[in-house]
């Protein structure tokens, strides 16, 4: 089945953002935020540097309660993180615990939710099969690469059976081409597990590639500027998909979107230095 | 890559230099005070092996045990708990720097009035003692607990006991292990003072009562002996430190390999 008819078949809300802001002291860095998202789809939220995508993402996930508006997930507001929701944190070689093998690391969330021993690590073990890691269990994350750590913490995401996973850009400290290894795995785990994600990146071509909708954030304080439907052809392919006319144009509608609204919105030009970090250029 | 044998000489040469220089100085020594060398390990043969060690040894070892134990558990437990409460600790930390700064030997007046001259004083004296760097250690350690884990901790939902557990023992094991190495020290001091204040029994008494009865060489067998009492005990602690920490010289290794 392709994402258009899941979108529209099983189209129940499992994520619903209302009027969400959230200020740190008098300096507002999100305002007025309303977004949806379905059950199985993937989201992309794409932004740049210091637009308060770590924020949001903490206000998503519980882990911070925002000053203003309200996150609801499967029916119930958020408080702190749902049980059918997991977060794979951007830093993975802290995310980890340096002191437990690979296999506990998986297990020990289900250990905290009262899975019995035998089977957390069963569970454990089936998810880092999922990954690619059976043969890791026991190791120590600090004996693997940066690619296979991030694997061990979307594993032990997976092991905690979640309705939906939270990413806060979880590639972005892997090579090219791990990176790639890993999109391609979480679009193939979205899709066998018929899970929820969203996922938070800087990286234009990461979100048109991996999503079924991109959430462009911009402006100062960040607000949703345009909510991107991708209706390119499944299964994504790292060369064809990005070789297709229509991400051409999708990338370069997205970049236009994080660059202009502020000016479109008559922001001061001093804005424009916070989002210099992409190339210049590829917008014209 | 050394092998374990040039490794093990490399260790001693020095030792062995130096007891050969005592030998040869003291050999025709006729002072009252410095006994031949050789005097002093014919008289810790007769004594130290192995009549003394259940006398004089065992309860010596015991009591810094216990009392080690009590530091461990105590400053642990102590640490823990004002190493995740701020408020707590913000509060405590001026009689914490008072007390730690008096040194607990000065305690043993009011120690020996409390408690007596018996074991419980001197257990008491080496726990409070050795407490300290325990205590301040694992405060630390504890503080030093990585924020990502903190979210994986809320997110992944962990129960208080499997925080403390899985994430904050052992974020603070390294430092509570260096605090616990620098307790052992000064343990065995507190235990040499206590025993020569105190009842009869143990090292330290040995060597003071020895020396009260003009027994030099007798006295300078009960230096020797407590030395290598430590350097066993010191032994002893670093293999239950790799055992413990074994993830943590591990992962120092990799990342020293990796770096260079």
């Amino acid at each position: 089945m392709n994402e258009t008819d899941d979108r529209t078949a099983a189209n129940s809300t499992v994520l619903e953002v209302t009027g969400l802001g959230h200020s740190y002291g008098k300096h507002t860095v999100l305002q007025g935020l309303d977004f949806t998202v379905a059950k199985g789809e993937f989201l992309c939220i794409v932004g740049p540097s210091g637009a308060g995508k770590t924020t949001l993402l903490q206000c998503l996930t519980g882990l911070r309660k925002p000053t203003e508006g309200l996150v609801v997930f499967e029916g119930e507001a958020v408080r702190d993180t749902p049980r059918g929701m997991a977060v794979v944190f951007q830093d993975y070689s802290r995310s980890l615990m340096p002191w437990l093998r690979v296999i506990d690391n998986v297990a020990l969330p289900l250990r905290s939710a009262g899975v019995p021993k035998g089977e957390r690590l069963d569970q454990a073990r089936a998810a880092l099969a999922e990954v690619g890691l059976a043969d890791s269990t026991h190791a120590y994350p600090w004996q693997l690469s940066g690619g296979m750590q991030q694997r061990v913490a979307i594993a032990r995401a997976l092991a905690f059976r979640p309705h939906a996973i939270v990413m806060d850009e979880p590639f972005a400290s892997v090579d090219a081409q791990t990176r790639a290894d890993l999109e391609d795995l979480v679009i193939r785990l979205k899709e066998r597990l018929g899970i929820t994600v969203v996922l938070v990146t800087h990286d234009i071509d990461e979100a048109v590639y991996l999503a079924d909708t991109v959430l462009v954030l911009s402006g100062k304080p960040a607000s949703v500027a345009a909510l991107i439907p991708v209706d390119l052809p499944a299964p994504r392919d790292q060369l064809a998909t990005k070789a297709l006319p229509a991400f051409a144009e999708l990338r370069s509608r997205v970049y236009t979107l994080i660059r202009t609204p502020a000016a479109a919105a008559a922001e001061p030009p001093a804005d424009e230095s916070e989002v210099a970090p992409v190339s210049a250029g590829a917008g014209a | 890559m050394k092998s374990l044998r040039s490794k093990v000489l490399w260790e001693i040469w020095l030792p062995v230099l130096l007891l050969v220089i005592w030998w040869f100085a003291s050999a025709n020594s006729s002072s009252f005070y410095f006994p031949p060398l050789a005097t002093i390990l014919s008289e810790f043969k007769a004594l130290w092996i192995f009549q003394n060690v259940p006398t004089e040894i065992m309860p010596s070892v015991a009591r810094l045990a216990a009392g080690f134990a009590i530091a461990i558990v105590g400053g642990g437990a102590l640490g823990l708990l004002l190493g995740s409460v701020r408020a707590v600790e913000e509060a405590v930390r001026p009689i914490i720097e008072f007390l730690r700064a008096t040194p607990g030997v000065a305690m043993l007046p009011i120690m020996m009035l409390l408690l007596g001259i018996g074991t419980p004083m001197k257990i008491a004296i080496i726990a409070l003692v050795s407490a300290w760097p325990v205590l301040l250690n694992t405060i630390d350690g504890v503080r030093s607990v990585e924020p990502v884990l903190r979210d994986v901790s809320k997110s992944y939902r962990l129960s208080s006991w499997d925080r403390i557990r899985y994430i904050i023992l052992p974020t603070a094991m390294p430092q509570v292990f260096a605090g616990a190495r620098t307790a052992l020290a000064i343990g065995v001091v507190a235990m040499v003072i206590s025993e020569m204040v105190g009842t009869p029994g143990g090292i330290g008494y040995f060597i003071l009562n020895s020396q009260r009865e003009f027994n030099i060489p007798a006295m300078w067998t009960g230096i020797v002996a407590l030395g290598i009492v430590g350097y066993l005990l010191n032994k002893l602690f670093g293999l239950v430190e790799n055992r413990v920490l074994s993830w943590h010289k591990g992962m120092m290794a990799h990342h020293e390999g990796g770096g260079s």
